[in-house]
């Protein structure tokens, strides 16, 4: 076959191909994905606990390699236990917890605060207890403890990556880039509060 | 060479090919139905701030001021102005009326554009004070379009993030400061700011 003609070949294959087309996705494909994949997508889906996750994982990153090992690991087991109590006891929450959860990690990224590692391990604890209640709660009739696991799954994986991409910047600037987000992150948790205030979440 | 030219339309020629059958097995989701729901609010809450070019140019006078005044105000100026904004929105949100918004926003592209031009260096407290007065007008202007039906927070992130965005744009403009006819042509860029904002004052007045 010379040259020529394996370039018409391939433009027939191509022109073929065109008329081909694949059935167009128009609808929500039912997810059948398991109760586990239920609660990766929860997370992955739901800002509201995303952003603060990966809040403490940039705080915990800026603290250091320590804090952020220790995150890594506690914030998935706070979370799912938290997840077990409100599973069990399930009460809506009284306040805004989100927000809060945006203003006070957003403001610790922003103003790169000195924090002992003790001191990171328990906000870590505390923001799994608080967010894993929540979450369990809002399960509780859905994935159950399967999703819990895949929550803290990807808990672990997304603290894991963002904790140790802040551990490795070594340039100044960098680590500014990574204050500019919190500031962001505490201004749209002000925002969220308002939107709450104001009934609109 | 007339190899050499060859070899060169056969790469182009399958180069071509390859693109279009990314493009041929890339298709996107088929739209069947009007946009509505939580996700569109992030799409909303990005596109926002580009729509006002009194926000714009404002935003964009912070960052070069930013960037004239060097550390740390370049990039404590574009911390500061997110936060405070969204306390300014907050107060929009909760009822709180805020007397002369239109002129306080024209104010601060008046204000920063000829920061700007004249080149002037305050303390960084009476700076990031100033950038944050001004930064309550335009949130508590911008900051509550919300459309009806869509996610309060994702618009928020939406917003707050094209802030930065702005800012990171002024700041990125604002680095040409190092070299002469750069710091010219900034404060002529901060001039323009200053007429503009004069522009939006004429308009807010009458």
């Amino acid at each position: 076959m010379n040259a020529q003609s394996r370039k018409n070949t391939a433009l027939l294959v191509t022109i073929a191909s065109l008329f081909c087309p694949s059935t167009a996705a128009a609808h929500l494909v039912t997810t059948g994905m398991g109760p586990v994949y239920d609660g990766i997508g929860h997370l992955l889906l739901t800002p509201e606990d995303l952003v603060p996750v990966l809040a403490l994982a940039l705080y915990a990153g800026l603290r250091g390699a320590v804090s952020g090992r220790r995150a890594m690991f506690l914030l998935p087991l706070a979370w799912f236990a938290g997840g077990l109590a409100g599973s069990t006891i399930g009460v809506d929450p009284l306040f805004p917890m989100s927000a809060i959860s945006f203003i006070i990690l957003g403001m610790l990224v922003a103003a790169d605060l000195r924090m002992q590692d003790k001191t990171v391990a328990m906000l870590t604890v505390c923001l799994g207890l608080v967010h894993g209640f929540l979450n369990g709660a809002a399960l509780r009739d859905g994935a159950g403890t399967l999703g819990l696991l895949g929550i803290m799954a990807i808990i672990f994986i997304s603290v894991a990556l963002a904790s140790a991409f802040v551990v490795s910047l070594r340039r100044p600037w960098m680590r500014i880039a990574i204050r500019v987000a919190g500031s962001w992150i505490c201004a749209s948790g002000i925002l969220m509060l308002g939107w709450m205030a104001k009934g609109h979440m | 060479m007339k190899d050499i030219r060859r070899s060169h339309g056969d790469l182009h020629f399958w180069i071509l090919l390859l693109t279009i059958y990314i493009l041929t097995y890339y298709p996107s989701s088929a739209f069947a139905h009007v946009e509505r729901g939580q996700a569109t609010g992030f799409v909303t809450g990005l596109q926002h701030p580009w729509s006002g070019l009194d926000h714009v140019l404002a935003m964009i006078a912070v960052g070069i001021w930013g960037a004239q005044l060097g550390s740390p105000a370049i990039w404590l100026l574009p911390v500061t102005f997110p936060m405070v904004m969204s306390m300014g929105a907050m107060m929009g949100l909760l009822g709180i009326p805020l007397p002369g918004i239109e002129i306080g926003i024209a104010l601060s592209a008046i204000l920063l554009g000829a920061m700007v031009f004249g080149e002037l260096r305050p303390k960084l407290v009476i700076a990031a004070v100033m950038v944050g007065f001004f930064a309550v007008f335009h949130g508590h202007a911008h900051g509550t379009e919300l459309p009806a039906g869509q996610s309060g927070l994702l618009y928020s992130m939406g917003f707050v993030i094209a802030t930065g965005i702005l800012h990171g744009m002024g700041i990125t403009i604002g680095l040409i400061n190092r070299w002469p006819a750069g710091k010219i042509a900034l404060r002529g860029a901060g001039a323009l700011i200053t007429i503009m904002g004069v522009t939006f004052l004429w308009k807010a007045l009458t």
